[in-house]
């Protein structure tokens, strides 16, 4: 196997023990080339393990809700009630809590998150209570969501409850308001820190542009900063919402888990995650598993199309 | 231009300003809230009895958390297993390959993993996983493993690692790799003996970031892991986590299973804020200075 | 005895659709030293990496015709076998930056996975760091990173790293055009101690140094190679135009 031609020149002519040991080494070389081969398919093929991956998962969902697709078709979507018992399905009153709570949501967060982004990105970017309030934002998207959940119930729930009895509507507590609030805490970092990275990113020569012909701080940030990033604060909203939409255990433990069609916001509703939390283990019939599987399968493609959107823009900004 | 309207602008300027400020320290109260709450209701709770003994039926007090905490470890750590490898090596690939047709059709789908809500990931694995194993008609009847579990938790570090492994090495200069290869290394002992250890502080974060973030994922859970009142070391069978405690704990009715909870989400967010610190304190430590 | 050690014969390469390399027929003799010179983007790089083919690692880059060390097509071989007997250090130095000085000279073993007594490991750790006049000034600090160095040791550090491996060629890519002029003669006069043992391809754009350190000097234009001669002969009396005005400074 091992040529002349694989030996060094020079220890063709040397001792035997050279000969020996470049041997060695050559056949150790053949033997890692071999492993290189192997090494560079297993990453092709960890690659392709990816692909399968999503695949399977939307392959999955699409052929488990066949069922309820065959038996449901289209009207599934805006049908208005949903009662296993007499085999109805319609996933209009989940739809409308999922939509409800999370553009609920969307609209309390944005301007904290936007004011952290503009904060963190123009006002400043270095020093140490900037640095503590970047850690406490990333915070906020650490705690794990059934603790936000399990604070919500106890703690929020009775503030809202009593903010309800003032108001005049029926003191329930949990239901749409309630999650939006718990959301609208949980979704802040992702169009913060996002943001705050796009307002960084600015080119300093517009900004100083504007300061040189005479404009105030707040007139830069509003007719240069906000402008420039508008994409990418719209990324990043969108991001966000596609957290909300697919926040499944602090929305089920506050929206008070009921299948009818929410009067307002705050009455007590589902939300798709929710119900598919709440209702997975006890479907008992084939058709009802797979209309909760379809929820599932909408939940994705909606979650999937504003992800990929998100990205795309976040893509082409950076990329500028 | 007259005084009194650049004072007005000027004022402008400054209002707009501290209503930046006020609005962006505003989203301390809720965390500061919910962490001085957690730790408040949860102090009480937390002792040794607490941390060794596993839930008393309803009825009786006192009783702990052991079996949570125990199955969360175990279904994480087999998450790890899982995830990690697959993780990183995807990762390399993606570096690696930075313009082929595989690699961007790869990249588009760990972007689609990442945004994949957790409840789905959860469905997915109850069908690849639990329902194989499940005897009768529909659920019901078992098939639930903590191994099902620790699969579901794996898809979701899955994006986070690839991404993170992904970014750290395309940050790496070129001539690190060649010279590398210049010196006749194979390419697998360039990429784990070079490339891997020079950013492993990028990777090491992207996979702390990831165990961080499924610490505390309670959905993909719900029909995979079951929960399981015993304590129990069988990743074949139903296991308890301290997330899926706390949820079943959180929504019950009865004094002594709140209580239970409420200790156990103060060691889950000790748990997970540790986690956080000490990732941060590795990137920065095991950085290499290039 | 005078032996060619590399031959080319009507070698191209190309990035992409970007011919870069054209036609090059090149004759390169055992133990000398060879500077490859002419001015940025003539293709003179390209062809170096062409030698030990570190050219093919660049997406989109391809090359074609005969590249022979030693009478074996160099593309025939694999590119372990060639980079084992062909090392390079390139334009900025590069030491691991994640290993010591010590493990950085021997990294070619070492992270290679090839087991050896320590002893041995020593001898050629000072063995190579001798031979780069580098040794006196790190053999107390030989676990400290390579990147402390300045950033003429470090070159010289990544010389070693490749003489470690006791190739047949080294190929140069600019060496001293990152080092201030200090570093730059000590590099220089290294060539001089390695070319009793080792062929040295040496690329630069630096004219004084092409006529300082090389036997032969091969000029790059435009993707061609246009003279090839005894450095003497060249810069005194110059066959082509062109090269007469590279020399006089006409063009840069």
């Amino acid at each position: 196997m091992i040529t002349r031609s694989d030996l060094p020149l020079r220890v063709i002519n040397s001792s035997p023990d050279a000969i020996a040991k470049a041997k060695a080494r050559a056949r150790r070389s053949f033997r890692q080339i071999r492993t290189e081969n192997v090494f560079k398919r297993t990453l092709t093929i960890m690659g392709l393990i990816i692909i399968i991956l999503v695949l399977g998962i939307m392959v999955t969902l699409a052929w488990q809700s066949r069922l309820s697709i065959a038996a449901l078709g289209p009207k599934y979507l805006w049908g208005k009630v949903w009662d296993p018992v007499q085999d109805v399905y319609g996933a209009w009153p989940f739809l409308l809590g999922t939509l409800l709570t999370s553009f609920l949501a969307l609209i309390i967060s944005v301007p904290f998150s936007v004011s952290i982004a503009i904060f963190l990105g123009e006002y400043h970017p270095k020093g140490w209570l900037p640095n503590f309030l970047k850690n406490a934002v990333e915070l906020i998207a650490a705690v794990p969501s059934v603790i936000y959940g399990f604070w919500g119930l106890a703690v929020l729930v009775p503030i809202v409850r009593s903010f309800e009895s003032s108001i005049g509507v029926e003191p329930v507590g949990v239901g749409i308001f309630s999650s939006s609030l718990i959301l609208a805490v949980m979704i802040i970092p992702y169009a913060a820190s996002l943001g705050r990275s796009m307002i960084s990113l600015v080119p300093s020569h517009l900004k100083e542009a504007a300061y040189g012909l005479g404009a105030t701080r707040w007139e830069v940030i509003r007719s240069v900063v906000l402008p420039y990033t508008k994409s990418g604060l719209f990324a990043g909203v969108l991001l966000s919402l596609g957290r909300a939409l697919g926040e499944t255990m602090a929305v089920t433990m506050v929206i008070g888990n009921t299948s009818l069609i929410p009067k307002n916001i705050f009455s007590p509703g589902n939300t798709m995650a929710s119900v598919i939390a709440n209702e997975f283990t006890e479907a008992d019939k084939p058709v009802y598993l797979s209309a909760l599987i379809e929820l599932g399968l909408v939940l994705f493609l909606v979650t999937v199309v504003i992800n990929l959107i998100g990205k795309k823009i976040i893509d082409r900004f950076t990329n500028e | 231009m007259d005084g009194k309207n650049v004072k007005l602008r000027l004022g402008k300027s400054y209002g707009f300003q501290w209503l930046i400020y006020v609005l962006a320290f505003a989203c301390l109260v809720p965390l500061l809230a919910i962490l001085f709450y957690i730790v408040r209701a949860g102090i009480t709770k937390i002792n040794w009895h607490f941390l060794v003994n596993i839930p008393k039926p309803v009825g009786e007090s006192g009783g702990g958390i052991a079996n949570a905490l125990v199955g969360s470890t175990l279904i994480i750590f087999v998450a790890a297993v899982i995830a990690i490898p697959i993780g990183i090596m995807a990762g390399v690939y993606l570096s690696e390959n930075r313009k082929s047709r595989l690699a961007y059709w790869c990249r588009l789908c760990t972007d689609i993993l990442q945004g994949v809500p957790s409840i789905v990931v959860g469905i997915v694995a109850y069908f690849w996983l639990v329902r194989p194993w499940d005897i009768g008609p529909i659920h019901h009847k078992g098939g639930f493993s903590a191994l099902s579990g620790s699969a579901a938790l794996a898809i979701m570090m899955l994006p986070i690692i690839i991404r993170s492994t992904e970014e750290t090495l395309k940050l790496l200069p070129d001539s690190l790799k060649e010279a590398a290869l210049a010196l006749g290394m194979p390419f697998h002992r360039v990429i784990f003996k070079v490339v891997v250890p020079v950013g492993i502080s990028g990777i090491l974060s992207g996979v702390m970031l990831s165990v961080a973030r499924i610490t505390g994922e309670t959905a993909p859970l719900l029909f995979t892991a079951f929960g399981n009142p015993y304590l129990s070391v069988n990743i074949g069978k139903p296991m308890q986590s301290l997330p899926l405690m706390i949820f079943n704990y959180a929504t019950s009715p009865y004094t002594d299973w709140l209580n239970l909870a409420w200790g156990a989400s103060l060691i889950l967010l000790v748990w997970v804020l540790l986690l956080n610190i000490f990732t941060k304190v590795i990137t920065r430590k095991w950085k290499v200075q290039l | 005895m005078e032996s060619t050690i590399i031959k080319s014969r009507n070698f191209n390469a190309s990035f992409g659709s970007n011919h870069v390399v054209k036609n090059v027929n090149i004759d390169i003799p055992r133990n000398h030293i060879i500077a490859v010179m002419g001015p940025s983007g003539c293709g003179k790089t390209t062809y170096l990496r062409c030698v030990n083919r570190m050219h093919e690692l660049i997406p989109g880059a391809s090359c074609n015709g005969e590249m022979k060390l030693n009478d074996e097509d160099v593309y025939q071989m694999h590119p372990i076998f060639v980079r084992l007997k062909i090392g390079m250090v390139f334009q900025r130095p590069n030491p691991f930056p994640n290993l010591s000085i010590y493990d950085n000279v021997i990294a070619g073993y070492k992270l290679n996975g090839i087991k050896m007594p320590k002893a041995e490991r020593d001898r050629i750790v000072e063995q190579s760091l001798t031979k780069v006049a580098l040794w006196k000034e790190v053999k107390d600090s030989l676990n400290k990173k390579g990147s402390f160095l300045s950033g003429g040791q470090q070159q010289r550090l990544c010389i070693a790293r490749t003489v470690a491996m006791e190739p047949e060629v080294i190929l140069f890519d600019e060496p001293t055009s990152a080092l201030d002029p200090i570093s730059t003669s000590t590099v220089e006069e290294l060539f001089h101690e390695l070319k009793a043992n080792y062929t040295l391809i040496i690329v630069t754009h630096n004219m004084q140094q092409a006529a300082r350190v090389s036997d032969k000097t091969a000029f790059f234009f435009l993707g061609e190679l246009v003279e090839y001669d005894e450095t003497k002969t060249m810069f005194t009396n110059p066959k082509d135009q062109r090269t007469q005005n590279y020399i006089t400074g006409r063009f840069s």
